[in-house]
């Protein structure tokens, strides 16, 4: 680790401020992220704004909907009694991620922001697009089991690793940023990029934009959402996919759907063609494998990986059905 | 950096500690409380567990300037019964008798219940997991209002790794801790309740 500095934030405007001011400086939340990539030289900042005890750490109702603060705990947002009923998808999403006391230090803003687990991300003795760019990806005729299938580069194959993600995409959250010009607020699915030639980049966020929030939407029919995780063991694992979904059915018809995917790409992705594929349609198991089927039309797996494309269609099929057994 | 922190229930002062420390190095390092255990230091196997303002975490994960402030409790500490849960309310589990024998350091009439059961079930084996899992199977029993399935404890230890038991002595020792201080709690109870058993 290099030596740096540490500040405790007072209010949101000086924790901007200060990382504004240094192009070396980072927003620190729960640090399990991280603390963890200081220690394996993966980031060296030169100074640590800690925004984890600003007061940005209440749920709030809105209109509807939740507005979830920057510095809230995965583990009390899983417990949060709203989110429970109102988007269990969340709240299973976060429970499947991590470990309990991973969890209770966790922030809502870091889990977004975490950076992918490619193993050649992570050991500074490999080269690697992300951590280095332009010095090459190792993934490339490597290890791809956790690597993605979709909208990737020949630059950069890694999978952003977030479940809590997944399951906010899905619902359409918004996320709030105040930067050095000031607040502003875009989707949460437009926050994250793809690798394209510039995989160093995770988000569009600029250097100081501090998150603040995320805004859940009035989104009735995900009281009946899921979400299913395909991992290597039962427990404290990655996933190689998953699958966060709300499902809005009127008689055997789909009226409504909400599907996004964790695991397969740079960015949690919202399986937007296969939604458009099954709203109006049947709520049978025919549709669901039909509307997977053409959201993995693009799909291009890598030699490690080639399984994950039966798996994510499979995962895909078995949430919508088991949302539309609930619904009987 | 100065860092002043609550270990145990007594305020504790750490000088020099350089910005990039863990909670774990100030623990163990400095403050000379070795039971947390340094072992991936990554945060995935638990063995640094310990209580922070009342929740558990990986000590090796939390940098010493946000532990500023704030009141750690670790498996040392436990066996004084010093564990407070979130939101001030003592945890249930039974605390043992002060002045038993003006002893001082653990003897295993001065253990927790969760401590006595990992050594009455044979749930140690070369004991480097212990502490980590000690601490968080005392936050699940704590802040369980009932005796936890099988399937909870599972998953609430599934952030503990153990190389030597294989876990089912493990999971004996935590059925056989929670049922007690269950137990003891539900005989309190009746005990303070008017109409109760001893009223
Ligand atoms: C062993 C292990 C297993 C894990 N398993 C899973 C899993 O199965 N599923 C899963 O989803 N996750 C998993 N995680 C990852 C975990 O969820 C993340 O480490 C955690 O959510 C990060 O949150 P944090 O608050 O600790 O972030 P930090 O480490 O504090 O920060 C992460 C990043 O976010 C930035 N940041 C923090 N707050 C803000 C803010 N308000 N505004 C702007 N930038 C900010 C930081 O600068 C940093 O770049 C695992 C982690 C470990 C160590
Ligand atoms: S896949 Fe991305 S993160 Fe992994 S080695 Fe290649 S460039 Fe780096
Ligand atoms: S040493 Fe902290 S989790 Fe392994
Ligand atoms: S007893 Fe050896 S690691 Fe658990």
């Amino acid at each position: 680790m290099i030596p740096f500095e540490y500040l405790r934030a007072g209010d949101p405007a000086e924790a901007v401020a200060a990382v504004a001011g240094r192009p070396g400086a980072a927003f620190l939340g729960g640090g399990t992220n991280l603390v963890d990539h200081m220690k394996l030289g993966v980031a060296g900042p030169d100074l640590l704004v800690d925004v984890s005890r600003l007061p940005l750490d209440r749920v709030e109702e809105t209109a509807g909907g939740l507005r979830i603060g920057a510095a809230v705990r995965n583990s009390d947002l899983a417990a949060h009694p709203l989110v429970r009923e109102r988007y269990p998808v969340l709240a299973r999403a976060l429970l499947s991620g991590a470990s309990g006391q991973l969890r209770n230090v966790a922030t809502t803003a870091g889990n977004l922001l975490q950076r992918t687990r490619c193993p050649y991300f992570q050991d500074v003795t490999t080269p690697c697009n992300k951590r280095v760019p332009g010095s090459g990806c190792s993934a490339a005729g490597g290890y791809t089991r956790y690597h993605a299938i979709l909208g990737a580069s020949e630059h950069c194959v890694a999978t952003h690793p977030s479940d809590m993600a997944v399951a906010m995409v899905a619902l359409d959250a918004v996320v709030a940023v105040l930067g050095p010009g000031g607040a502003r607020t875009l989707p949460l699915a437009e926050l994250y990029r793809l690798p394209g030639d510039a995989p160093q980049r995770d988000t569009v966020l600029e250097h100081g934009d501090l998150i603040i929030a995320v805004e859940l939407p009035h989104l009735p029919f995900a009281r009946r959402s899921a979400y299913r995780k395909v991992r290597d063991r039962a427990s404290f694992s990655f996933a190689l996919v998953s699958v966060a979904a709300a499902l809005d059915l009127d008689g055997g018809l789909v009226r409504d759907v909400r599907l996004a995917l964790g695991g397969v790409a740079h960015k949690p992705w919202r399986a937007t063609r296969a939604e458009a594929e099954l709203r109006g349609g049947p709520a049978t198991e025919d549709a669901f494998r039909r509307a997977a089927e053409a959201e993995l039309a693009a799909a291009r797996p890598l030699p490690g990986n080639a399984f994950k494309v039966a798996m994510t269609r499979n995962a895909v099929v078995a949430t919508l059905r088991a949302l539309a057994e609930e619904g009987r | 950096m100065r860092v002043n922190v609550h270990v145990n229930g007594e305020p504790m002062v750490a000088d020099d500690v350089w910005e990039g420390e863990s909670l774990l190095y100030v623990l163990r390092e400095r403050l000379g409380l070795p039971g947390a255990k340094n072992a991936c230091e990554q945060g995935e196997c638990g063995s640094c567990t310990v209580y922070l303002d009342g929740i558990t975490v990986c000590a090796c994960l939390v940098a010493a300037g946000q532990a500023e402030g704030r009141e750690v409790v670790t498996v040392e500490g436990l066996s004084e019964g010093r564990a407070r849960r979130r939101g001030g309310a003592h945890d249930r589990n039974p605390r043992p008798d002060p002045d038993a024998d003006g002893v001082a350091g653990p003897r295993l009439d001065r253990l927790d219940e969760v401590q006595r059961c990992f050594v009455e079930a044979g749930a140690v084996q070369c004991g480097f997991c212990t502490p980590g899992l000690v601490v968080q199977a005392h936050s699940l029993i704590a802040s369980a209002s009932r005796v936890p399935e099988d399937a909870e404890i599972r998953e609430a230890l599934a952030g503990n790794l153990c190389r030597c038991t294989g876990y089912e002595k493990i999971l004996d020792a935590v059925r056989l801790a929670a049922a007690r201080v269950h137990a003891r709690a539900a005989a309190e109870d009746a005990r303070t309740v008017p109409g109760g058993a001893d009223d």
